[in-house]
C-alpha cells in the first residue's frame, strides 16, 4: 500500500477526540437565562455595570439584528442555530470582574496552566527576558478573570484591560472607536455581537509609544450551551507600535457552540498593529459531533498615512470557520498584510481569506494564504482586493497554496478582485498540491516515520508564514500544526 | 550482510524483477551495471522499501533480518541508505533542517540521543566542506531549483552525515561534471570501511575508475545474466551488452 493511500486510510479513522484542551474546568457559574431578548441585554449590560449609553448602543444593535438574515454564502454547511437555545452570558460564580491575581480563583488559575498560559506574574518573570515578556488578559466563558503586567505597562502608557472595564474607566475612547471600524449593522454575527457582547480586550498605545511586550488574550468558553461574543478594540495612535497575540480553546463538547467575536484595530498616522491568532477551538469529535462554530468579524482600519497593519492567523480548530481579517487601506502609503495558515481535518468545515480594500493613493497589501486539508474537510480561501477611484498605484500580491492530505478533502479558492483606478495592479497566484508518494517516499527513506514526513513536508509548505509569527508564537505554532494533524497519519 | 534470494517483482501485472540473486558482503563494492529499463532502480526502490511494487516470491535479509517485514523508516535506520537516481523537491524545508531531522529520527529509532544543535552543525559543515555543497546551499530548501549535479552531492552529502552500513547508489554518476565526479567519487570512497557494504548502479566505467568494485553484475529483464571482477565493467564499455542480453533473448 502506498504512503499516501495509507494516511487516506487513516484519516479515515481520525481521532480528533485527541484534542488535548478538552478539558472542563469544574466551577460553579452564574448563567443568564436561556433566549435573547432585551432583558437579557439589559442584565448583561447591568452585570457588567454599564453607563446607560452602553446599553442603548447595545439595544439600538438588538433592534437591527432582528431584521437581518443570517447569511448563507460561504461555503459551509450546518443546522439552523437556534438563538433562542443559548445562554448569552456565563461567568464564574466566585468572580465577577479581574480582581488582583491573588484572588483569582486557584481552578481557573489551574485552568490557564493546563493551557500552557502562566498567569502568575512571578512565574512569567521567573524565566523569560523582558523583552520577552507576554502580558496576558484572560477571558473566561463571558469574563475577563485576570489581567498581567497592567502596572508595568501603565508606566507607558499603555491600556491593556477588559473591554468591560474600558467602558467604565475609559468611556471616552471607547465611545469614540467602538463600531468605527465594524459598524454595528455590518453583518449578521458582528450585530448580533454588538447586542450582547460580553468582555474581549481593550488596547491603547498612545502617540509614539513602542508597547514593551507582546500583549496577548487567551479565550476559553468553558460553560455548556453558551455563545462566546468578545469584543476586541486596539487602537495604535500616532507612531506608536504594538504586537498582539490571540489564543483560544475549548472543552470537548458532543453540542456546538457559538463563537462570534468582532475585533476592531485602528492605526494611525505612521502606527502599526500587528496582530497575530492562534485558534484552536474544539473542532468536533471523529463524526464530526460538537465543535465551535467560529463566525468573526475582524477588520482593521489604517486610518492613518504610512500606518500598516498585518494580520497572521493559525486556524486549526472549530467545526466551522467564517473569518476574513481585512484591512481598510484609507491612509496614503498604507500597508496591509495578511499572512495565513488555515488547517481542516476530519469533518471541518473553513471558509476564511481577507479583504484588502484599497482607498488611499500608494496603498499596498499582500496575502500569503496556506490551506491544508485533510480527512473528510473541506477548506475555501475566500479573498477580495479592490481599488477605489482614488486609490492611484494600489499595488497587492496574493499568493495562494493549497495542500490536500488523502482524496476526501476540498479546497477552493475563490478570489474577487475589483479595480476601479487603471494605476492599480494586483497579482494573483494559486497553486493547489498535494503530498506526493515519490516525497513521503524519500523522507521515509531517510528514517523519518509517516507522521514526522507528513509533518516535515507541511511545515516546509507553511514556511513563509510561520516566519511572520512572532519567535515564541512560532514554536507553538509548528507543534499545534502537527498535532492537528496527527489523526491524518496514525 | 546483505543477502537477496530468488526476487520476483512486479508492478500492475508487469513483471520487473525475475528472480534475483544477490549477496553482499561487509566490506564489498558490488557495481551493477545493465541497460535502460532493465529494473536496476526498481531493484533499488525495493530494497529501500518503496511500496509500489508486489514482491510474488524470494526474500531479502539484512544483517538476518527480514526486510520485507520492515518500513521505508525502519530500514533505514537498520543501516540501508538509498542515493536516488532521481532526488525528490521538498519545498519550504531547508536542506539543513532535512538533514537534523533525518539524523536524529535515525538515532532516535535506534535508541540514541539527539545531537545536539552545535554539534551537529559542526559535523555538517565538515561532511558538507568535503563535498563542496556551500552553506549557501544548505539553507535552500532540498533539491528544490538544484542543478542536476548539486542535487547528487546532496545525496552523498546525506549519507556521509547518516553513515548508513549499506549504500546503494542509484546512478549518482548521471549529470555530473568531471570535477564533481571526483569529488563524489572521493566522498563515497571516503565511506569505504570493511563494515559497510555498497551497491553502485551505473552505465559508465568511469565512475567505477574512481570507486573501484569488488564484483559487478550485469542485469537484463530483471535478471542477474553475469557476474565478473572489476574487468567485466571494461569488457562492457568496449563490447556493450549484447552478448549478454542476447544470451537471454
Ligand atoms: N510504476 C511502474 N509502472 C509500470 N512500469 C514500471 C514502473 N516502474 C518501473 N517500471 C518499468 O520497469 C522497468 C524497469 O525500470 P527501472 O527504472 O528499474 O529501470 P533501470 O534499469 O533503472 O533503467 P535506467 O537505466 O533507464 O535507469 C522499465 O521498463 C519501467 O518502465
Ligand atoms: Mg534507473
Amino acid at each position: 500500500m502506498a504512503a499516501v493511500q495509507e494516511t487516506i486510510d487513516q484519516v479515515k479513522s481520525i481521532d480528533v477526540d485527541q484534542y488535548k484542551y478538552g478539558f472542563v474546568t469544574d466551577i460553579e457559574s452564574e448563567l443568564a437565562p436561556k433566549g435573547l431578548n432585551e432583558d437579557i441585554i439589559r442584565f448583561i449590560s447591568a452585570k457588567k455595570d454599564e453607563p446607560e449609553w452602553m446599553l442603548n448602543w447595545r439595544l439600538d444593535a438588538f433592534q437591527r439584528w432582528k431584521t437581518m438574515e443570517e447569511p448563507e454564502w460561504a461555503r459551509v454547511d450546518y443546522p439552523k442555530i437556534d438563538f433562542e437555545d443559548l445562554h448569552y452570558y456565563a461567568a464564574p460564580k466566585t468572580q465577577e470582574g479581574p480582581k488582583s491575581l491573588d484572588e483569582v480563583d486557584p481552578e481557573l488559575l489551574e485552568t490557564y496552566k493546563k493551557l500552557g498560559i502562566p498567569l502568575s506574574e512571578q512565574e512569567v518573570l521567573a524565566g523569560i527576558a523582558p523583552e520577552n515578556r507576554v502580558a496576558v488578559d484572560a477571558v473566561f466563558d463571558s469574563v475577563s478573570v485576570a489581567t498581567t503586567f497592567k502596572e508595568e505597562l501603565a508606566k507607558a502608557g499603555v491600556i491593556f484591560c477588559p473591554i468591560s472595564e474600558a467602558i467604565r474607566e475609559h468611556p471616552e475612547l471607547v465611545q469614540k472607536y467602538l463600531g468605527s471600524v465594524v459598524p454595528v449593522s455590518d453583518n449578521f454575527y458582528a450585530t448580533l455581537n454588538s447586542a450582547v457582547f460580553s468582555d474581549g480586550s481593550f488596547v491603547y498605545i498612545p502617540e509614539g509609544v513602542r508597547c514593551p511586550m507582546e500583549l496577548s488574550t487567551y479565550f476559553r468558553i468553558n460553560e455548556r450551551n453558551t455563545g462566546q461574543f468578545e469584543r476586541t478594540l486596539i487602537i495604535a495612535e500616532k507612531g506608536s507600535y504594538v504586537s498582539y497575540l490571540e489564543g483560544c480553546t475549548a472543552p470537548q463538547r458532543d453540542e456546538n457552540q457559538l463563537h462570534a467575536a468582532v475585533v476592531e484595530l485602528v492605526a494611525h498616522e505612521d502606527a502599526e498593529i500587528k496582530y497575530s491568532t492562534v485558534q484552536n477551538w474544539f473542532p468536533g469529535d471523529s463524526e464530526g459531533k460538537g465543535g465551535i462554530y467560529n463566525f468573526v468579524t475582524k477588520r482593521g482600519d489604517c486610518r492613518g498615512a504610512n500606518s500598516k497593519i498585518a494580520w497572521t492567523q493559525v486556524e486549526t480548530g472549530s467545526a466551522i470557520t467564517w473569518k476574513y481579517p481585512s484591512c481598510i487601506l484609507r491612509g496614503d502609503n498604507s500597508v496591509g498584510e495578511f499572512y495565513s495558515i488555515a488547517i481542516s481535518n476530519g469533518h471541518q468545515q473553513v471558509d476564511s481569506g481577507t479583504k484588502m480594500i484599497h482607498l488611499g493613493k500608494n496603498t499596498s497589501s499582500r496575502i500569503i494564504s496556506k490551506g491544508i486539508s485533510a480527512g473528510v474537510s473541506q477548506n475555501t480561501y475566500r479573498g477580495q482586493v479592490s481599488a477605489h477611484r482614488k486609490a492611484k498605484n494600489a499595488r497587492n500580491f496574493t499568493q495562494c497554496d493549497s495542500l490536500l492530505i488523502g482524496d476526501k478533502c476540498g479546497a477552493h479558492t475563490v478570489p474577487y478582485i475589483e479595480s476601479k483606478n487603471a494605476t492599480a495592479v494586483f497579482e494573483h497566484e494559486a497553486t493547489t498540491s498535494k503530498i506526493s508518494d515519490d516525497q513521503m517516499f524519500y523522507c521515509q527513506a531517510r528514517g523519518l516515520d509517516e507522521e514526522a514526513a507528513v509533518a516535515l513536508i507541511v511545515n516546509g509548505f507553511v514556511r513563509d508564514v510561520i516566519q511572520q509569527l512572532p519567535m515564541e508564537f512560532a514554536v507553538e505554532a509548528q507543534k499545534l500544526i502537527n498535532i492537528s494533524l496527527e489523526g491524518s497519519v496514525g | 550482510m546483505l543477502e537477496i534470494k530468488n526476487l520476483h517483482a512486479e508492478v500492475e501485472g508487469n513483471k520487473i524483477l525475475r528472480g534475483i540473486d544477490l549477496t553482499v558482503k561487509p566490506g564489498e563494492i558490488h557495481a551493477i551495471m545493465g541497460p535502460n529499463g532493465s529494473g536496476k532502480s526498481t531493484l533499488s526502490y525495493i530494497l529501500a522499501g518503496k511500496e509500489d511494487y508486489e514482491i510474488t516470491e524470494g526474500s531479502i535479509t539484512y544483517n538476518g533480518e527480514d526486510m520485507l517485514e520492515l518500513g521505508a523508516d525502519e530500514r533505514a535506520a537498520a543501516g540501508m541508505f538509498l542515493a536516488f537516481q532521481y532526488p525528490i523537491e521538498i519545498p519550504g524545508v531547508a536542506t539543513m533542517t532535512f538533514l537534523k531531522t533525518a539524523l536524529n529520527a535515525q538515532r532516535a529509532a535506534r535508541g540514541e540521543e539527539e545531537l545536539s544543535t552545535p554539534d551537529f552543525m559542526k559535523l555538517v559543515r565538515e561532511k558538507a566542506a568535503d563535498l563542496k555543497v556551500t552553506p549557501e546551499m544548505l539553507r535552500r530548501p532540498l533539491n528544490v531549483g538544484f542543478s542536476g549535479g548539486e542535487k547528487k552531492r546532496a545525496e552523498i552529502l546525506q549519507m556521509a552525515l547518516l553513515e548508513p552500513t549499506l549504500c546503494i547508489l542509484d546512478e549518482t554518476d548521471s549529470g555530473l561534471d568531471i570535477d564533481a565526479l571526483r569529488i563524489v567519487s572521493e566522498g563515497v570512497n571516503k565511506l569505504r570501511s570493511p563494515e559497510r557494504g555498497m551497491i553502485v548502479i551505473t552505465h559508465y566505467q568511469r565512475l567505477l575508475d574512481h570507486i573501484v568494485p569488488d564484483v559487478v553484475h550485469v542485469l537484463s529483464k530483471g535478471k542477474i545474466v553475469k557476474t565478473g571482477g572489476k574487468e567485466l565493467a571494461l569488457e562492457l564499455e568496449a563490447n556493450g551488452y549484447a552478448d549478454y542480453v542476447g544470451e537471454e533473448a
